[in-house]
This record gives C-alpha cells, structure tokens and sequence, in this order.
C-alpha cells in the first residue's frame, strides 16, 4: 500500500519539471530585426569586399571566414534562440558535440587529404605504365 | 559476527519507479527535431570536405572565377535571409493567435524560398549550358554535390510549409499545429544557417582562389 503511494507521488513530481520545459523558446520581433540587421551588414561586407577588390587575396579570405563565423553566432542567437537552458541543457550539449564531430571531420580530412596530394610521387601513372 | 548487522525488515524501503512515465503528446519533439538537425548539420560538414579537397581540381576546365556570377549569389542570399525575417514574423504572429497574419507570412517565406530556389536552378542550368555540368571536373562535382543538396533541403521546406499553410487553413492553431510549425521554424533558419557557409567557402573563396 505505502509502496504504490510513494510511487504516485514520486511520478506527480516529476511532471511537474515536465511542464516547465516543455515551451520552445521564443523570439520577439524586435530581436528577429536586430538579428536580420546584423546578418545584412555580415553579409554585405564580405561581398563587397571581394567584389569591388583591391584588398589582398588572403586578408579577404580571411575576412570573409571570420565574418562568417560571426554570422553564424548570429543567427544561433537571434534566429534559433540557443540557450544553455532550452530543453534542461540538452540542445546545447547536443550542439556542442555536434561542432566537436565536425571540427574534427573537416580539420581531419583537410590535413590528410592535403598531405596525400603533396606527397604523391610526380610520375606515379608513368612507373605503373612501366611495370 | 551477526549481531552487529541490521536485522532484515528493519531497514528504511528504497523505493523504485519501474513504470514509464507519462509525457503529454509531442514534449519531445523540438530536442528530437533539434538533434536531427544536428545530424544533417553532419551531411552537410561532409559535403563542405568534398569540396574543401576537390574544389580546386579543375580538371583544366572552368575556374570558380570564370563561372560564378557573384550579383547572382547576393541576389539569391538576399532572398533566403528575408524568407528568415519573414518566418520569424510569422511565429510571432503564431504566438499572438493571429492566424491570418502567420497564413501571410508563410506565404510571403514560400515567395523569398521560391525566388532563391528559381535563381539557383537557373545558375545551375545556366553552368550546364556552358558545358560547366557535374561531370567536367571534380570541383564541379562537389560544388554541384554541396550546392544542390542545400537546394533539395529547401525544396523540401517549402513543400512542408506548403502543407503547414493548408493544415492551419484547415485546422487553426492548435497546439500540434504550432509545434509542426516551430520545427520548420528549426529547419528554416538551421538552412540559412548553411547557405552562410555556402556563400562564404563556395563563392566568395572561390572567387578568391
């Protein structure tokens, strides 16, 4: 008898955390504009930059990659309202291990792929026509 | 030996919860929607290595620089970042129960989504035509490969937003309807999300290059 008692109670309880997180968060339009003002000064500038020219090749680049990233940040915040507390953490935690996976992947393929092409030998179709 | 342990039965009863407990319909879903996201935003990291390793074999054919209309690209991520703002605008409107202002706002996105996707189906044909298809090289494959798999995606998205639009005409804002709605919301703005590193590592580097 106690034992099925406590167990109702116990589940009672944890609805009532249930609840709580159950709402997405949600944006306001003030918040939706600032985040749409923002994304049109990072994006005009990178193209700008690149179309009129004149800037050197590589600090374009780089400008475009830092801009991009800042973008990103951007949208995250304004437009997909990540938080550290939707969803009790989860969303975050899921986010961040997906970003670890992909640094990986890319930072990986980029460095052995790269090393593959540099270290090939000049004439490998030749020597293997030879044999 | 036996007279320092507890007797049984006088211990205080640990209690366990054995039965599942009962989640109102669709508590999951945004952290489910969310993590599905995360694993397309896995695709497309991948697609971003194809191109990252083969965006500059040319195969001795056409270069980013002699292809790619930069105007073309503002045009088309003009289209997508207001079909953002404009999304944005109807979830508000969702909120506040305006079921008209959140039909016109969907429509207004399906418009911006239709224009981007009209314009990169017209680059597209516009590079096959030049003989700059798929097949010529492989920066071309993966550029086709990235590129168009981005356009599936918002295809897709406009397909589920046309059916949202329909399923709210019909039904109204009932809280399963409001849900569906906050996933497309993800799934809109996680797409704009990519075409930013689209338009960055694709054209603008490229046109760099």
């Amino acid at each position: 008898m106690a034992d099925t008692r406590s167990a109702a109670a116990h589940d009672a309880h944890g609805h009532d955390g249930h609840d709580a997180h159950g709402d997405a968060p949600h944006g306001s339009r003030r918040g939706y504009l600032i985040g749409f003002a923002l994304s049109v000064l990072l994006t005009a500038v990178p193209f700008g930059v690149v179309m009129a020219g004149g800037v050197a090749a590589p600090v374009a680049a780089g400008l475009c990659m830092v801009l991009a990233l800042v973008q990103i940040v951007v949208h995250m915040v304004f437009f997909l309202h990540m938080n550290s507390k939707s969803e009790a953490g989860w969303t975050m935690m899921a986010l961040i291990f997906t970003i670890i996976v992909v640094v990986i992947a890319l930072t990986g393929t980029l460095w052995v792929m790269y090393h593959m092409n540099a270290n090939m030998m000049p004439d490998m179709s030749q020597m293997s026509g030879g044999m | 030996m036996a007279s320092v342990a507890t007797p049984p039965g006088t211990e205080q009863p640990v209690f366990y919860d054995l039965d599942p407990h009962e989640h109102p319909p669709g508590a999951s879903t945004m952290l489910g929607f969310w993590l599905y996201l995360m694993s397309d935003c896995l695709i497309f990291a991948m697609l971003f290595a194809a191109w990252g390793v083969y965006g500059s074999a040319y195969a001795g054919g056409p270069q980013p620089r002699d292809l790619f209309d930069l105007k073309l690209v503002a045009v088309n991520t003009a289209m997508l970042l207001f079909s953002s703002l404009t999304y944005g605008m109807a979830m508000i409107s969702g909120d506040e129960g305006k079921r008209g202002a959140l039909l016109g706002w969907l429509a207004a996105t399906g418009l911006f989504g239709a224009a981007f996707l009209g314009i990169e189906l017209y680059e597209f044909s516009h590079l096959i035509h030049e003989g700059a298809g798929p097949q010529r090289s492989a920066f071309l494959s993966s550029f086709f490969t990235l590129v168009g798999t981005h356009g599936l995606h918002v295809t897709f998205g406009l397909i589920w937003l046309t059916v949202l639009m329909v399923q709210v005409g019909m039904r109204g804002l009932e809280p399963a309807n409001m849900r569906r709605l906050q996933c497309l919301s993800l799934f809109w703005h996680f797409l704009d999300v990519i075409w930013i590193g689209v338009f960055t590592f694709v054209y603008l580097l490229g046109v760099l290059r």
